[in-house]
């Protein structure tokens, strides 16, 4: 199998900031409804929808929402390095960021040294509703109290579509076997999926568009979502946090 | 006797080593029979039925497993023979329409991700391979549970991490992720 560089683009101009993409991820990974207690700061969302401002009053105020998940960080990701269990593994195969709760032992350097932010800990065992369990996808396992998880691009989706590969007697994926959830759901088509070695691919492509931008990229992580937007001070927040931030949902 | 405490404690000592030893596997596994006797063997014997007549490979490439009930009730809407075993079967889930709650001894925990088709189909692996002579067995043995993790014991028989792993290097398939076998 050739080397996959999976990558997503968003583009914040097309983004509404309806949530979509944040209920299907959490249905998708079977992360649990947020137990009672649990802060801000507690509950588990791969994929997070932030309003933010340029920081300006009155008709100056203008504001955009900004998807924000795992930047799949493509070199030296700070969460690989700092992991004292090497729970954190990159997939040469496809160059996802893997986070094994197997392995974890629940220190959270990890989130601490993540710039994005993008890292979530359970304080609790994942409970549901009672009926509710039997809707989990049993293509991902439930993670439990005291490990870390964050967004694998949807890894069980990946394992779909290899198998369906597999059932069709080919060797490769067929692309669109393998779409995230989060990318499904958006009804603007904002969010874009695919394989950045590919250069025919529609985030490749996207990459290569002017007015595209990644988080933090001074830091060289190599982040693999590409944001873009036509707005200057929208590129700016890329660069460095700018305005009063607020959590959605 | 000299040395007489000394055999007492040393005898003492062997008879607890081998009581511990032989009990355990009990003390540690919880033991239940499967719902139904189902004999292989009747099945796929002599001009019988073939393996993929029940365990096939679904068309988007997962595994179907298991039959359910419907694959069953199709010959055994009425009972066929005379033992027991199918008029149990019979009374006891044809008729009313339950699911037969099978105990599977090959089943992973619940973090791994197995598929069968990149081995059966892709590799061309035997069942047997994996899973021995099940195919053509004529009773079933007891389902053994680790009372603890609640893992079936089978998986220590070949089918641990370092087994899939041996496996995977003999066949000279390169380093693997840790998601590729689990989820
Ligand atoms: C009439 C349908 C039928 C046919 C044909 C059939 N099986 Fe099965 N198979 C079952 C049922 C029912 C079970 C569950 C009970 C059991 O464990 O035996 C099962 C279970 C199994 C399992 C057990 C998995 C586990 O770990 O618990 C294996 C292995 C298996 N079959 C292999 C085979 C092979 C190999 C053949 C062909 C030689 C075959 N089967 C043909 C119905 C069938
Ligand atoms: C193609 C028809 C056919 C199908 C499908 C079939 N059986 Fe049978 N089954 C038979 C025959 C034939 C016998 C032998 C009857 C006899 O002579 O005693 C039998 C015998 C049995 C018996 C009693 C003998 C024994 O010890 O196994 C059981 C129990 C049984 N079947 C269960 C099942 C289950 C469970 C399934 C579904 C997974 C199933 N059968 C599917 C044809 C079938
Ligand atoms: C490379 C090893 C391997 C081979 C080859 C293999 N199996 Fe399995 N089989 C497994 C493992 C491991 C499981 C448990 C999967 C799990 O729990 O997710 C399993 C589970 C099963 C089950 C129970 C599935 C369920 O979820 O109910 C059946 C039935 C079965 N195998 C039949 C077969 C048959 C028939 C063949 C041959 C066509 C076969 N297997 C070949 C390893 C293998
Ligand atoms: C008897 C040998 C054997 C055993 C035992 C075995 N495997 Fe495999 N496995 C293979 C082979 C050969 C392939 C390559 C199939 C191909 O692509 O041609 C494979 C492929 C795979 C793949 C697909 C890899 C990919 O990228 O497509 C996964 C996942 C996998 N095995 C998991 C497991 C797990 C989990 C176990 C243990 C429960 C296991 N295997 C046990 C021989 C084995
Ligand atoms: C070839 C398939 C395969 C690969 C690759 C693999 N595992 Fe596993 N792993 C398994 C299977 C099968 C089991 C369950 C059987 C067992 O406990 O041995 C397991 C069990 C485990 C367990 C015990 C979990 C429990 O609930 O008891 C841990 C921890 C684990 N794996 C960690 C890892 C890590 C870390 C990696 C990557 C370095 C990895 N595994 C790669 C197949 C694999």
């Amino acid at each position: 199998m050739t080397g996959k560089r999976y990558g997503m683009s968003i583009d914040i101009d097309r983004c509404t900031g309806c949530g979509a993409c944040m209920v299907a991820c959490a249905v998708e990974n079977n992360v649990p409804p947020a137990p009672e207690g649990a802060t801000d700061r507690k509950g588990i969302t791969w994929m997070r929808v932030f309003p933010v401002d340029n920081g300006r009053d009155g008709p100056d105020r203008k504001s955009v929402f900004v998807p924000m998940l795992c930047q799949q960080c493509g070199q030296d990701a700070p969460c690989v390095s700092v992991c004292p269990q090497q729970a954190v593994q990159v997939d040469p195969a496809t160059g996802i960021v893997g986070q094994m709760p197997e392995r974890c032992l629940g220190c959270r350097y990890c989130m601490a040294a993540c710039p994005y932010h993008a890292r979530y800990f359970n304080w609790w065992d994942p409970a549901w509703p009672a009926g509710m369990e039997k809707t989990l996808n049993p293509n991902v396992a439930p993670r439990m109290r005291g490990v870390v998880e964050k967004c694998n691009f949807c890894h069980g989706r990946w394992h779909a579509a290899k198998e369906r590969a597999v059932g069709r007697g080919a060797r490769e994926i067929d692309p669109a076997d393998y779409v995230p959830a989060c990318v499904e759901a958006c009804p603007t088509a904002a969010i874009r999926f695919g394989d950045l070695n590919d250069p025919r691919s529609p985030v490749a492509q996207a990459a290569q568009q002017s007015g595209s931008f990644r988080l933090l990229e001074k830091l060289g992580t190599e982040p693999k979502i590409y944001y873009h937007s036509a707005r200057e001070w929208v590129r700016e927040i890329g660069r460095a946090p700018a305005g009063k931030e607020q959590v959605h949902g | 006797m000299k040395h007489r405490s000394t055999y007492v404690f040393l005898s003492g000592v062997l008879i607890a080593l081998g009581a511990g030893w032989a009990g355990f596997p009990y003390a540690i596994y919880e033991s239940r029979p499967q719902p139904v006797d189902f004999s292989h063997k009747v099945h796929t014997g002599a001009g019988g039925m073939k393996c993929d007549d029940c365990h096939q490979l679904r068309p988007d490439g997962t595994f179907a497993g298991i039959p359910r009930l419907e694959k069953c009730a199709g010959c055994h809407a009425a009972a066929m023979g005379s033992t027991a075993e199918e008029k149990q079967f019979i009374d006891g889930y044809v008729t009313p329409k339950r699911e037969v709650a099978w105990s599977v001894y090959a089943r992973q925990p619940g973090n791994v991700y197995f598929p069968h088709g990149a081995h059966v189909k892709q590799a061309g692996l035997s069942c047997e391979r994996c899973h021995g002579k099940h195919g053509q067995t004529e009773t079933l043995r007891p389902y053994q549970e680790d009372r603890i993790s609640g893992y079936s014991r089978d998986i220590w028989r070949g089918l641990t991490m370092g087994d899939c792993v041996a496996c995977h290097e003999q066949h000279g398939i390169g380093q693997q992720g840790c998601l590729d076998c689990h989820k």
